[in-house]
Parts: C-alpha cells; sequence; structure tokens
C-alpha cells in the first residue's frame, strides 16, 4: 500500500477525533437528504437492539456505511463493533485497508474465516464460485452471528443493485436458521421500523436501501472518504478470462494454458474475492474521473462479480440461505 | 478519457440532476394498467440501464415476455421469481431515476384488493401517486381505493395516467369522459393537485416524448409534469418537534439526544418542552460530526444538548414549548389492519409512534370503510387489508399532532406481541381526553394495607384449558382449601361471569376477546382488595391471558395450564356440550371448531389425566406457599 493512502486514512480519522470537521461546502441537498435517513436507521438499531454489528466488506458501501456511522453517534464512539468475513481470497489491498482503517479509528473489529471451509482447502478454482461462496461467504457469515449471537447486523446493500434487493425491507427479518422468506415480510410504513424479535431471530438493516451507485461516489468524492485504492486505475497483473479480466493478485491463481498475465491500466468497481472480480480497463485514477467514468459508463456494477451470473434469480436464492 | 476536470466541475454535474431536490412518487393500477411497462419505460428512456442489465431484459423477456417478440419493461421490475412466474407484482419495489433536473424514487406497489396493505406501505413515503387507468376500462372500483388509500396515507398530488390511449384510437372524447368520471368521486377528498395525461406507456407517448397522435393534448408530459410539481409541504412551519431516539453521552462532560426533526425549526437560545412531563429547558447546542448548527430543520438528524439537565430519554418528544403536542392515553385514528389474523377490539398490541413503544388496546371499531365505495360501516373487527375508525387507549401517554397535520407525529404501527409482525398502520386523528385529566385519586387505605390484615398476597390464579379439562373442579377444591385454612378469596367462572356482567357477549373471536378482559378488570379489582381470586376460564387465546398478567403485578398473576387429552374432555363431557358441538348444535367450540392456544410457559401445568383433584388442588397451595402468597 501506498504511504499516500496510509496518510489519507490517518487524516480522516482525526476528524471524528480532535474536534468537529468543518465542511469546505454544504453537502448536496439530495446527498444531505439520504445521509440524515441513514443516520436515523443507525440510531434506531443502536437503541432498540442489545447486540448489534456492522458487516464491513472494506469496498466503497461499505466505506460510506463506515463514514455514516461515525457521524451518527458523534462525539461517541461507535456503539458496535466491526464484523469482516473474510473468504481467505480477498484482494490484498483490501486486507491492509482494512486494518489500517480500524487501527486509526480504534475500531474493534472482528474478522471471521470458515476455518473448517480453509482446511479442506475450498476455493474458487476447484470448488467453484458456487461452493466456495457457500462455504467461505454464507457459512462463515452465518457462524459469525451465531458464535457472537448478534441480533442486528448492518449491511451495505442497496436496492439499485439488483432486482430481488429491490423489493428487500431496510429493516429485513431472518429466522433462526437466518433464513430470509420474501414472501413473508413484514410492511415497512414511514420511518416507523419494526424492531420486535425473539431470541435467536435476527434483523438484516440496509442504511444504503435508497442511495444509487451514483449516489455512493459523490458521496465519497464530497465527504472525502478513503476507499481501497483498487478502485483508482493502475498497471496490474491481468488475465482474460470468459470476457472477463482477473487480476492475478497472488500465486494461488492457476494459470490455463496460454495464459500469460499481463499488466494492464485497470481498476475494480466492484471488490471482492480476487478470483471472482473482474477488472475494467479504465484511466480513472482519481475520485473526480471515477465519477465522470460513472457518467457514462453502460455496464452496471454487479456484472464484474461473477457469483450473480448463474443465472436471474441467483441473488434472491443466495439471500434466502443467509447470504447477503 | 483525458477531460480534466476540477473537483467542483465534477459535483455541479453530479448535482446538476438532483438540483429540484428528491420526488418520491408511486404507481398504482391493476395487473393489466401497464404499471410496471411505465416504469420500465421511465428507466429506458433516461438512460440509467446499462448494457448488460438490457441484454439480461432481452432474455427474460424471450423466456416470460407477454409481449411476442418485443422487450418487456415489466420484467425490469418484478424482481422475486414467484412473480416473475405468476406475472404479477406482490410486493413494494424500489426504483431509482433522475432526469437532467430531478432524481426520483418509485414505489410500485401491485394492484389487487388483497395487496391494499402493499400500497399503503408505499404511500406512506410518497409525495406524489401516479394512477394509472387503461383507457379501455376507465374508472374500476379498483381506481377508487388505490385513491382512498392515497388520500389516506396523506398523499396530496395526484397523477391521473390514462394509458393504452393507442387502444382506444387516441380519442380525445374517451380521455376526458375518464377524467370527468374520475372527478366526480375524487374531487371531494381534497388533494391539491390532480393531473390528468393520456399517454401509451408501451410507446413512450407523453411519457418522456410529446405524442404525435395526441396532439389534442397540451399539458405536460408525464416526465416533465413530475419534474416541475411542486411538493413542497409547510412542514417546516410546524412547530418543533424532535422524538429522542437515542441518549448521546460519550462521557460525564457530554449528553446529548440524538434524533430526527420532524416538523419545524430549531435554534439555540430556543426554549423547548419535553411533550410527556412538561419539563423546559433551553437548546445551548445543535451538535453534528461536520460542526454544530445554527439551526436544524425538518428532516436533519441531530444532537440537541440542553442548557440545564432533565430528565430525558428514548420515546420523549422535544417540541416547541409554546406550541406543545397533545399528551393523551386515548385517540382516535384510522387503521389499516395487515395481518391475517383479524384486529380483535380489546386485544392488546404494541404501539409503536415515533420513537415511542407503548402496549395499546383498541377500545372501540367506531366503524369500518367500505374503500370501493367509500361507505361507512358497522364493525366488530377489522380482517386484512380493512380500513376502520377506531380508538385506541395506550398503556402509557404518548405525545402526537394529528397525522394530516405533520405525519411522522401522528403515524404509528401495530404489532403483534406473539409473532411480532407488524400488522397494523394508524393515523391518529385527534385526542379523546387530555392525559393530565385522568390521574389516579390517591386513596388513604392501598392495596398492601387491604392484604396486610388479610395476611396473605393477593393473586389471581388463571385456570386455563379445554372445557372438561377440570378447571373448575380443581379452582373449586383450591378455593375450599384455602378458605378453611383462614384465607380470604374470591371465585370467578363461567356461571357468575356469563349469567351476569357478560350477558350481553356470545363466543365469536370478539366477545371471547371481551369476555376476557372484562373477567380481568374484575380480577383485578378483588386484587386490589386483598384477595385471593380464582378464575375458571376456557381463556383460548394467549393474547388475552398475557393481557390479564400485564394488568396486575408481575408476581400476582399465576397461570394454571389445566391439560387433559380432547378425547378425554370430550369423554367426560360433563355439560354435554362437546355431544351439541358435534350435532352442530353449538359453533365456535374450543377444541372443536375453534382454536386453543396451549400456554407457553405457565407457572403451573397439571396434567388431570395423571392427576387427581384432590393431588392437583395440593400441589397448587404449596406452589402458592412457595411464592409467599399466603403469609
Amino acid at each position: 500500500m501506498t504511504i499516500d493512502i496510509s496518510e489519507r486514512i490517518r487524516a480522516y480519522a482525526a476528524r471524528f477525533g480532535a474536534g468537529p470537521y468543518k465542511r469546505p461546502q454544504p453537502l448536496s441537498g439530495h446527498l444531505h437528504a439520504l445521509e440524515a435517513e441513514s443516520i436515523h436507521i443507525m440510531r434506531e438499531v443502536a437503541a432498540e437492539f442489545s447486540n448489534p454489528v456492522m458487516l464491513y466488506s472494506i469496498g466503497k458501501d461499505s466505506a460510506v456505511m463506515l463514514h455514516l456511522a461515525l457521524k451518527a453517534f458523534y462525539p461517541s464512539r461507535l456503539p458496535f463493533p466491526l464484523q469482516h468475513v473474510d473468504s481467505t481470497f480477498k484482494f490484498k489491498e483490501m486486507i491492509e485497508f482494512r486494518d489500517a482503517i480500524a487501527a486509526a479509528l480504534g475500531l474493534e473489529l472482528r474478522v471471521e474465516i470458515n476455518e473448517d471451509g480453509r482446511t479442506r482447502g475450498i476455493n474458487p478454482f476447484d470448488h467453484g464460485s458456487q461452493v466456495h461462496t457457500q462455504v467461505m461467504k454464507t457459512e462463515a457469515l452465518r457462524n459469525a452471528m451465531t458464535r457472537h449471537g448478534y441480533d442486528a447486523a448492518f449491511g451495505g446493500a442497496r436496492r439499485d443493485e439488483e432486482k430481488s434487493r429491490a423489493k428487500e425491507r431496510i429493516f429485513s427479518f431472518r429466522d433462526v436458521n437466518q433464513g430470509w422468506d420474501p414472501k413473508n415480510q413484514r410492511p415497512e410504513l414511514w420511518n416507523n421500523y419494526n424492531t420486535k424479535i425473539k431470541l435467536g431471530e435476527s434483523i438484516r438493516v440496509f442504511p444504503l436501501s435508497n442511495w444509487t451507485e451514483l449516489d455512493i461516489w459523490q458521496y465519497i468524492l464530497e465527504e472525502a472518504i478513503p476507499i481501497v485504492p483498487l478502485y483508482f486505475a493502475a498497471e496490474r497483473p491481468v488475465v482474460e478470462r470468459d470476457g472477463q479480466l482477473i487480476m492475478v493478485d497472488d500465486d494461488r491463481l492457476p494459470l490455463h494454458p496460454g495464459e500469460t498475465p499481463e499488466l494492464r491500466r485497470v481498476r475494480f468497481r466492484t471488490l471482492g474475492c480476487y478470483p471472482l472480480t473482474g477488472a475494467v480497463e479504465s484511466d480513472a485514477d482519481s475520485l473526480e474521473r471515477i465519477v465522470l467514468e460513472m457518467l457514462t459508463a453502460r455496464t452496471s456494477e454487479r456484472s464484474g462479480r461473477l457469483i450473480d451470473h448463474d443465472e436471474a434469480g441467483s441473488m434472491e436464492k443466495k439471500k434466502r440461505e443467509g447470504y447477503f | 478519457m483525458s477531460i480534466e476536470s476540477s473537483r467542483a466541475d465534477v459535483i455541479d454535474r453530479l448535482t446538476q440532476s438532483g438540483g429540484q431536490g428528491v420526488l418520491r412518487f408511486l404507481t398504482c393500477g391493476s395487473v393489466d394498467d401497464g404499471k410496471s411497462t411505465l416504469i420500465g419505460r421511465l428507466l429506458y428512456d433516461s438512460k440509467l440501464l446499462f448494457e448488460d442489465q438490457i441484454s439480461v431484459l432481452e432474455r427474460d423477456s424471450r423466456k416470460h415476455g407477454t409481449v411476442g417478440d418485443e422487450v418487456d419493461f415489466a420484467l425490469l421490475l418484478d424482481g422475486l421469481e414467484a412473480e416473475r412466474e405468476q406475472g404479477i407484482t406482490i410486493d413494494v419495489a424500489y426504483r431509482f431515476f433522475a432526469t437532467g433536473k430531478r432524481k426520483f424514487v418509485v414505489a410500485d406497489t401491485p394492484g389487487h384488493e388483497q395487496y391494499t396493505r402493499n400500497m399503503a406501505t408505499g404511500a406512506s413515503t410518497a409525495d406524489v401517486a401516479v394512477m394509472m387507468i387503461d383507457a379501455r376500462k376507465g374508472v374500476l372500483v379498483q381506481t377508487l381505493r388505490h385513491t382512498y388509500i392515497a388520500r389516506m396515507m396523506g398523499i396530496r398530488h395526484i397523477v391521473l395516467a390514462v394509458n393504452k390511449m393507442d387502444l382506444v384510437e387516441h380519442s380525445r372524447g374517451r380521455f376526458h369522459e375518464i377524467v370527468a368520471d374520475y372527478l366526480r368521486s375524487a374531487e371531494a377528498l381534497g388533494f391539491e393537485t390532480i393531473t390528468p395525461i393520456p399517454m401509451s406507456a408501451r410507446y413512450g407517448d407523453n411519457v418522456t416524448r410529446r405524442s404525435e397522435d395526441m396532439a389534442w393534448h397540451t399539458g405536460p408530459t408525464l416526465i416533465e409534469h413530475l419534474e416541475e410539481l411542486d411538493v413542497s409541504s409547510d412542514i417546516q412551519n410546524q412547530p418543533f418537534r424532535m422524538p429522542v431516539q437515542w441518549v448521546n453521552r460519550p462521557d460525564l462532560n457530554f449528553r446529548g439526544y440524538a434524533g430526527t426533526v420532524v416538523a419545524g425549526i430549531v435554534r439555540p437560545g430556543d426554549t423547548i418542552v419535553v411533550a410527556q412531563s412538561g419539563q423546559t429547558a433551553m437548546v445551548e447546542r445543535i451538535v453534528t460530526a461536520d460542526g454544530d448548527l445554527v439551526e436544524a430543520v425538518a428532516g436533519d438528524a441531530i444532537t440537541l444538548v440542553l442548557d440545564h439537565e432533565i430528565d430525558v430519554s428514548r420515546g420523549d418528544v422535544i417540541a416547541e414549548a409554546a406550541a406543545r403536542p397533545e399528551v393523551t392515553d386515548q385517540f382516535a385514528a384510522e387503521i389499516l389492519w395487515m395481518s391475517e389474523e383479524s384486529l380483535l377490539p380489546g386485544r392488546s398490541y404494541l404501539l409503536k409512534i415515533g420513537t415511542a413503544t407503548t402496549p395499546a388496546t383498541v377500545s372501540a371499531l367506531k366503524h369500518s370503510v367500505d374503500v370501493n365505495t367509500y361507505e361507512k360501516k358497522p364493525s366488530r373487527k377489522l380482517d386484512m387489508n380493512g380500513i376502520g375508525y377506531c380508538n385506541l387507549s395506550t398503556a402509557r401517554p404518548v405525545a402526537f399532532d394529528p397525522y394530516q397535520q405533520i405525519r411522522g407525529m401522528g403515524a404509528f404501527i401495530l404489532v403483534d406481541r406473539f409473532t411480532n409482525q407488524t400488522v397494523g398502520a394508524g393515523m391518529i386523528e385527534f385526542g379523546l381526553r387530555r392525559a393530565s385529566n385522568i390521574h389516579h385519586h390517591a386513596m388513604d387505605v392501598s392495596k398492601d394495607d387491604r392484604a396486610r390484615i388479610k395476611g396473605q398476597k393477593p393473586a389471581i390464579l388463571w385456570f386455563t384449558g379445554l372445557s372438561g379439562a377440570g378447571k373448575s373442579t380443581v379452582a373449586n377444591l383450591v378455593e375450599s382449601k384455602l378458605s378453611k385454612a383462614g384465607h380470604h378469596t374470591y371465585s370467578l367462572d363461567g356461571d357468575n361471569i356469563r349469567h351476569g356482567l357478560n350477558r350481553d357477549l356470545g363466543f365469536t373471536d370478539e366477545d371471547r376477546v371481551e369476555n376476557v378482559r372484562r373477567i380481568g378488570e374484575v380480577g383485578k379489582l378483588f386484587v386490589d382488595a386483598g384477595l385471593i381470586v380464582t378464575c375458571s376460564f376456557i381463556s383460548p387465546f394467549r393474547s388475552e391471558r398475557q393481557m390479564v398478567r400485564e394488568l396486575v403485578d408481575e408476581s400476582e398473576f399465576i397461570e394454571v395450564f389445566i391439560d387433559a387429552p380432547i378425547e378425554l374432555c370430550m369423554e367426560r363431557d360433563p355439560k354435554g356440550l362437546y355431544k351439541k358441538a358435534k350435532a352442530g348444535e353449538i359453533k365456535n367450540f374450543t377444541g372443536f371448531d375453534s382454536p386453543y392456544e396451549v400456554p407457553d410457559s405457565p407457572e403451573l401445568h397439571i396434567k388431570t389425566a395423571d392427576l387427581s383433584a384432590e393431588d392437583a388442588a395440593d400441589q397448587l397451595i404449596a406452589e402458592l406457599r412457595r411464592l409467599g402468597r399466603l403469609g
């Protein structure tokens, strides 16, 4: 990781420490409204649940969610820990960024790895993306929820991401098996959220439900929120596979016959497990350029995630099983 | 990309579409009116669809589509697999798009009567309702229903989207006929604007571009109208209101009250009042992570610091001292019921208003509303999707303003106390009495005094179980044993209650609830008098037993589950009731054609198949002694 990002993280942390941050100019009107809505949601959770957690995935949406939480409870510290589910195939830079953020802000960060899956050597190459995701992400998340007994978990999902997300509640009820029943969702009126659950049940809370991808980028820009450098274009070693550019982040990526990693100027629009996340060729090496690229972009962000491609409706299936 | 842009330029470009802020609208109409097609068209034409979304859409159109080889825009919206297979929208979906002038959030909701609750959900956060009408069919019963719900939920602007004009030869006459028909019903409801637009969503006519085939339409296209419509309300001119969400206390030197302003404006120096307690203070600071504010307005999420310490906690409403909200434990409200289990007057629910949660009951269902004809009908219960005018009574006083004046201060949800489902949504109309008038007159002799001279601690022994399980037999033995031992007791059972106090009640679910409520209140009075009261009633519903439990102190309610298999009860049949039920002579007989909900955790569980009544009574008395009720 470059010196630059470490410094940025330290400077960022300082603004929630010493005294209030003075904005250079007022936040855009619609972002101000979205921010207030998210803060309201987070405060409801902090007040009504006994053991909430923020699921932190290190990506840009998590960066925004964390930022909103820091604002919601200012000048208090976060009244809940961060939980990361590490599939062991995240980009190296993501893990470095995660640890730097947690240290600089003094956050309680919990990391869950499915040790059983690791022992069995589950990986996306030999077992396919579905099995890998099921074992190292979905099961690991369920293990974390059970181990720590969380009764509420914030997630950074947005309704504009995918069709089945569009009908997701902001407070989304999960039964004792952490399953989601799309036909039996609680009606959600106004901003009056039903937080009642029985022992063992939980609620997934999505404070970014009403944000769009563009809103996220604009907010990161206006609020100067640090994000993982992988979002910015740089020369990176990649191979082209099934029309996707896969970064060779470490030597675990088996190269197919005839494949040679080549340096290309790429960036990531979404971050996950490196073998499952496609890069896009880009020159956008600053937030401003990313946003400009976004404004003319014609590929939606989840298309960089191989796990959604199996068939339409696949996200709904994963969610029923406990995936975020 | 070689464009060098300064940060400010980029923000400018981003913000221009948010210049007019965000407009939230709702589309309503029935399955075939073209709602989803309209929204799909808006997303498509606003160039917000990405290439991969379009390719998925084209693939899905071939698989599930209903419009031949053309792109079926509706498939963009019907997200859940079940819906796609059935071809209907069964839940609320939220969609986002933007034009050069404004950002939009669309709530797409289903049209059938059984989905009224979904429409209300979408309407609860919308500024505008787009009412879809099929030009061939004209105004339908469901159009009136949707219009009523929109009004009830506080929507002030209607767009009457007369769709499928291509199928009526773009007839101007037909359009005007439909508009006149609609206005006859809707005008009386008092919307601020009703804007009729003839359109053809499938082809985009008068949606995003003017229709050449309907050149006679001189008004705006749908998108022009939505871009320009002024939905600003007078919420900032209302008195200041902020329900307290969370007490912000990082250390001993800082104490702030975090919440979202729901109405009005607050500035440092303002005098505020805590509505429920009446304590006043001055606002010292308005704290945010971006620095202190000189003022905060409706919609802002803030933390207030007051000039001196007063008692404030979650659920309190901080309000302008000179214009306080009403505080009451009894009010009238319009309720929309959303559960398959009917609303029963007398049953206890959890009511959440703002940040306050309190047990509440519907004390009277004044009438229900037929949303298709707007007629008022007398009712004894509300079924799923029913709408009714009710009086509610809360366990603790709540602070409110009428819903139509300040949405955020008059809206509440009702939560089932056992399933935790959100079962009702309510809009407060007015208070029935002020809480300040109902202080109990403190008597010189207290419950404790009365109990002390009897040398016992009062209690309700609540015997529940099937008819013929042995409730009265055991209760009778318990009372006679206690009485012999010198204790002061009383027995309530079907014989002395059903023939007198409750002789006006039958055996429907509603009447059973009211029956138990009255018995509970009488039992409570006897407890107040210092007596040990045995109550023997089938009392089939958990909710009502819980309600009685909450009427008295925690230690004073002892639930005794008299358990016997139904076969045994039928064999005993002491009153010949099972025989009559089998013969069809009595209806709603518990265990037979009416449900019995087994207690989750009774204080005592007695199986009369294995235990004699005598032993059961002794066991119960031993338990009373152990609990210290017998002095």
